[in-house]
């Protein structure tokens, strides 16, 4: 029998989970399919979530009501937030999560969700007719029928497992590899590319020596991932640190030849920022010791993911070098670590809703993209499921822009850019980081996605509530005081006759939010976590302000649209590498091929020029 | 006027002259040099041709005929040349003959070079360095625009980049991956020390005079009360070079200004003769006003009134300039005294402005910017002396994206992708 819906998601990890659940939560009919329903939710690595640029990617996700936040919440068995000691906009939450509670999490939310219907079974082939996709095949038969398909298919794209000398096929180890979907995706002339991920071993944490390991506790503090987690209910653990040394580093440098890496079984592209450990010793042979986080995975089991030994060496070495580490004299390694290699598709094909710039209803959406991360993968999902949904119900496509949000900055890179690495979010990467902070996150999103109609009506209630607290603050703040009435109210300010308003007042270090209230009994601040947005805001209002004029120009010359079919090999002064980059990435604005690598002021302006004759040609 | 027409002209100086050379650049290059000489040569060959007038068949010159096919052309477009005799009848004649082709027309002052630049060609400073080079008509003028056209800043500035994108990563490093133990601890000192160093060296680049000065000439206000002999004085020193480079219209009727060259450097001599011919206190009052104006742009004052009776300026030079005439009173001893009339000590005062011009114009092999570029370098300037007091890394890393951001402004190139180039190869990232 075939099922109809209207969205299509293909397979269960963090981007298809979000995918699936924003259409869901829009009001489409959406079929989630996946090899099993127990694979659904599933942290098929590293068992933290968030981090630097991670973690606002995470609340980003959150601010549309999505699944990871709220998830994370649910299994974190260890808080940290990282770069405490710097700004706001840096500062990255970052928890451990215990995988099975992870997983029930997402499987409670996505039964929650009107309209959403798991499909176990492997997909074997798209439907397509003509340049349009209308469904899948399933491998017994069945065909489901849809408007849109999104491809959330991670490594499992020709997924090809390397330890030591062996290779099997695969996505995550013990898992079929989709192998026909692979080949009709080659087949349909996506553009296609190979990259290569890493695991480290997992250690049973019963053999490792903890009291010689010194400890990481769980920050004391109460903030969680998502705003709505109104506290943290899971039991903390603590993680420990150890350090590899020279008799680590001899062992493996010894074996460099039996690893993947280094015989030249895998030549594909690694991500610099996330070495294995065979490369860390190779390229920095300078160093003699590398931190090394032991991870629990779980409450109720005793696996531990050692943080920094990503390898594919083989086993026997991989045991002998481990023991090699204090506190890891006696620990037996229960999965050793692998690598794996797989295809993506070069995201340059891609529009900036996810979709398949020459398919009609096809979007891909996390490591399929080349991308690295849970939290990279669910901020795709998100963003395709919305596109798709978008398209479903004729409204007007999602935008954002690098000014306002970390998912914003990641897309344009990658349609823009490409990868020839798996993508990793870094706060470096947002040039306008000072407004994109992880704390601000609901201010920033939140207004977009309750009119896209992405927020369920907890969450709504609850961003009603909190805009109507934080407008009336913003109101009180609007007033002006002289530095008398401040150091009268005993706050430290110099009594130099200044008068300003209250917000910018704030700026000052030794002004708190909350004892403004002494000079305004209305100001009242029900929750820390507005009271610190609304302090960042005012500590960091004129480093923003100094930015406006850069947002206009920026603004102005994404008004400048470029013809996506514009011959860059006819432009004189353009070389080779831009022709061929400019091609590739098909730049909608002025402002996104200025931002295509290797794209000089001199090239721009030589592209605005031939625009200009183009459209004076074409009125004449 | 549309950017695409074919354009040309005379690219060598005005006629007579031994060789004329006449550009061609545009999409109808190609067609103008077959219909002028009936084929088109080699490319990048020099080759003998007739240039012949296609309508009436008559034989304009014998020249050396060149065409340069885009892109890679000193334009980017299609280029032809013909190199003829430089008679003025002759360039006259083809001058006539290219204007009467269609799609052709006389190239604005300027537009070989922006359509260099739009092409891509050369990056802004390199453009800016080379319309001074054209407009060069004193040798210190010719060296220090070759300097800029050859890249000289825009290798200066490239230098500045690599630095700010060294210590970029280094921030970006600290913000990014700190709690990952590999990364060495941004050093604040030493970034401090880095920001501090490019700010000196720039904020002595911005002290240093705009090439502007190069171009405008060394302003020699010539003052003093009528009849104190300035126009002879200013007569004397234009007679003696010969060097009239052009006469360019006073700003206000009051006012002469006369360029000259001395020794190769480039003055602009100002009579403020307002004061003289002017009657009634009203008008005095106006002249005198001018005449302040006028000191105060001055790079020099030459001032032949009353000894200490001139203006209150740095720039003051006292003369006693009338030593041939009967009313001429000594000034203190060290005051250079001289006679335009008699030529004495004429020797003395050009030594003396040429002396003085060494400090007013960017020495020799020293990078100086125009105006523009000053613009974004000051704004580097405080965005890399801000993080001087700056502990906040997020803020100095904002500071130093600023400060690259002008760079990039003032000739091109960098990104955040640079950054994290430079970023992942000098640290070793990951856990």
């Amino acid at each position: 029998m075939n099922q109809d819906f209207d969205v299509i998601v293909v397979g269960g990890g963090h981007a298809g989970c979000e995918a699936a659940a924003v259409a869901a939560r829009m009001g489409v009919r959406v079929a989630l399919v996946s090899f099993t329903r127990d694979g659904i939710g599933a942290m098929s690595c590293n068992p933290a979530i968030g981090g630097l640029g991670k973690g606002h990617l995470v609340r980003e996700v959150d601010a549309f009501d999505g699944l990871i936040g709220r998830a994370a919440d649910e299994a974190a068995i260890h808080y940290r937030m990282l770069n405490l000691s710097k700004g706001a906009a840096v500062q990255g939450p970052r928890v451990q999560a215990d995988r099975t509670l992870y997983r029930r999490a997402i499987h409670r939310m996505l039964d929650e969700l009107d309209g959403l219907s798991i499909v176990e079974g492997e997909v074997s082939s798209l439907i397509l007719s003509g340049y349009r996709v209308d469904g899948i095949v399933m491998a017994d038969g069945t065909k489901l029928m849809a408007q849109a398909v999104i491809l959330a298919t991670g490594t499992f794209l020709n997924g090809k497992l390397f330890r030591g000398e062996e290779s099997v096929a695969g996505g995550r180890t013990g898992e079929a590899a989709s192998l026909s979907l692979g080949e009709q995706i080659r087949g349909a002339g996506l553009p296609i590319a190979r990259l290569k991920t890493g695991t480290p071993p997992r250690i049973d944490g019963r053999t490792v020596n903890w009291a010689e390991l010194p400890e990481q506790p769980s920050d004391g503090e109460d903030w969680t991932m998502s705003p709505v987690t109104k506290s943290r209910t899971v039991p903390q653990v603590f993680c420990a640190v150890s350090r590899t040394n020279k008799q680590t580093h001899d062992i493996i440098r010894e074996s460099l030849d039996r690893s993947p890496l280094f015989s030249g079984a895998i030549d594909a592209q690694g991500p610099r920022y996330c070495p294995s450990i065979e490369d860390k010793i190779h390229r920095f042979a300078d160093r003699d010791s590398h931190q090394v986080f032991l991870e629990p995975e779980g409450l109720d089991t005793h696996l531990v993911y050692p943080n920094g030994i990503s390898t594919s060496l083989p086993p026997d070495v991989q045991e002998a070098f481990v023991r090699t580490m204090s506190g890891l004299e006696q620990a037996e390694i229960v999965v050793p670590g692998y690598a794996v290699e797989y295809d993506h598709i070069d995201p340059r094909a891609l529009d900036r809703s996810l979709k398949v710039r020459d398919l009609e209803g096809l979007y891909c959406a996390g490591q399929i993209n080349g991308t690295t991360g849970y939290e990279e993968a669910a901020a795709q999902g998100l963003i395709a499921g919305i596109g798709a949904a978008c398209v479903v119900q004729g409204k007007a496509a999602l935008e954002l822009d690098r000014s306002t949000s970390y998912m914003a900055v990641m897309i344009d890179d990658l349609v823009l850019q490409g990868v020839t690495e798996p993508y990793r979010m870094l706060t470096a990467r947002a040039e306008y980081r000072l407004r994109l902070r992880a704390d601000n996150a609901t201010t920033r999103l939140s207004p977009v996605a309750r009119e896209l109609g992405c927020l369920g009506p907890e969450r709504t209630a609850w961003f009603v509530n909190r805009s109507r607290e934080r407008a009336e603050i913003l109101r009180i703040l609007e007033k002006d005081y002289g530095s008398e009435d401040l150091a009268s109210a005993g706050l430290e300010v110099r009594r130099d006759g200044t008068r300003q308003s209250l917000f910018a007042w704030l700026r000052f270090p030794d002004v708190a939010l909350d004892l403004l209230s002494q000079i305004e009994p209305d100001l009242s601040v029900s929750c820390s976590r507005l009271q610190a947005e609304i302090e960042e805001d005012a500590r960091y209002a004129p480093y923003l302000e100094r930015q406006e004029a850069e947002l206009r120009d920026l603004r102005a010359n994404e008004q400048i649209t470029l013809d996506p079919a514009m011959d860059y090999g006819a432009i004189a002064g353009l070389s080779n590498e831009m022709v061929e980059r400019l091609k590739a990435a098909r730049p909608d604005t002025l402002a996104a091929a200025s931002r295509v690598r290797g794209v000089t002021p001199a090239a721009l302006a030589a592209i605005l020029v031939h625009t200009r004759r183009k459209n004076a040609r074409k009125a004449a | 006027m549309s950017a695409e027409d074919t354009i040309f002209a005379l690219s060598s100086g005005q006629p007579p002259a031994a060789i004329a050379v006449l550009r061609v650049s545009g999409d109808r290059a190609r067609d103008v040099l077959c219909n002028l000489t009936g084929s088109v040569p080699d490319e990048r060959r020099a080759s003998l041709v007739q240039v012949r007038d296609p309508d009436s068949d008559d034989l304009l010159d014998m020249a050396l005929a060149l065409w340069f096919p885009g892109p890679h052309t000193a334009t980017g477009e299609d280029l032809a040349e013909l190199h003829c005799h430089g008679g003025r009848a002759v360039v006259r004649a083809i001058e006539s003959v290219l204007s009467k082709q269609t799609g052709l027309r006389k190239a604005e002052p300027g537009e070989f070079t922006r359509r260099a630049f739009a092409n891509g060609r050369m990056d802004l400073a390199e453009a800016e360095g080379l319309s001074d080079l054209l407009f060069a008509e004193t040798e210190i003028q010719r060296r220090s625009a070759m300097q800029m056209a050859g890249g000289s800043l825009s290798r200066q500035v490239e230098e500045w980049q690599k630095m700010l994108l060294a210590l970029s990563a280094q921030v970006e490093a600290e913000l990014d991956f700190s709690d990952e133990d590999d990364v060495v601890p941004a050093q604040l000192e030493k970034i401090r020390q880095s920001t501090g160093t490019l700010a000196t060296t720039i904020g002595d680049i911005l002290k240093r005079p705009r090439t502007e000065k190069l171009r405008e000439g060394i302003r020699v206000v010539l003052g003093g009360p009528p009849n104190s002999g300035k126009s002879t004085l200013l007569n004397a020193l234009v007679d003696r070079e010969a060097a009239i480079v052009s006469d360019i219209a006073g700003t206000t009727r009051d006012v002469i200004e006369v360029p000259v060259a001395l020794g190769g450097i480039p003055f602009l001599f100002v009579d403020t003769a307002g004061l003289r011919d002017e009657a009634g206190e009203e008008i005095e009052q106006i002249g005198i006003e001018r005449a302040h104006k006028q000191f105060d742009q001055a790079d020099v004052i030459l001032w032949l009134g009353e000894e200490g009776q001139g203006p209150d300026s740095m720039a003051l030079i006292e003369l006693a300039a009338r030593k041939d005439h009967p009313e001429h009173r000594k000034k203190s001893s060290g005051v250079l005294a001289l006679s335009p009339i008699t030529g004495e000590g004429m020797n003395d005062l050009v030594d003396l402005l040429i002396e003085k011009a060494a400090d007013l114009l960017p020495a020799d092999q020293q990078l100086s910017v125009n105006e523009r570029q000053a613009g974004h370098l000051a704004a580097v300037h405080d965005h890399v002396s801000d993080i001087g007091t700056e502990s906040d890394f997020l803020i100095i890393a904002e500071n130093l994206r600023l400060a690259r951001q002008e760079l990039d402004a003032l000739t091109g190139r960098a990104s955040t992708e640079h950054m994290l180039d430079s970023l992942f190869g000098n640290f070793c990232i990951g856990k």
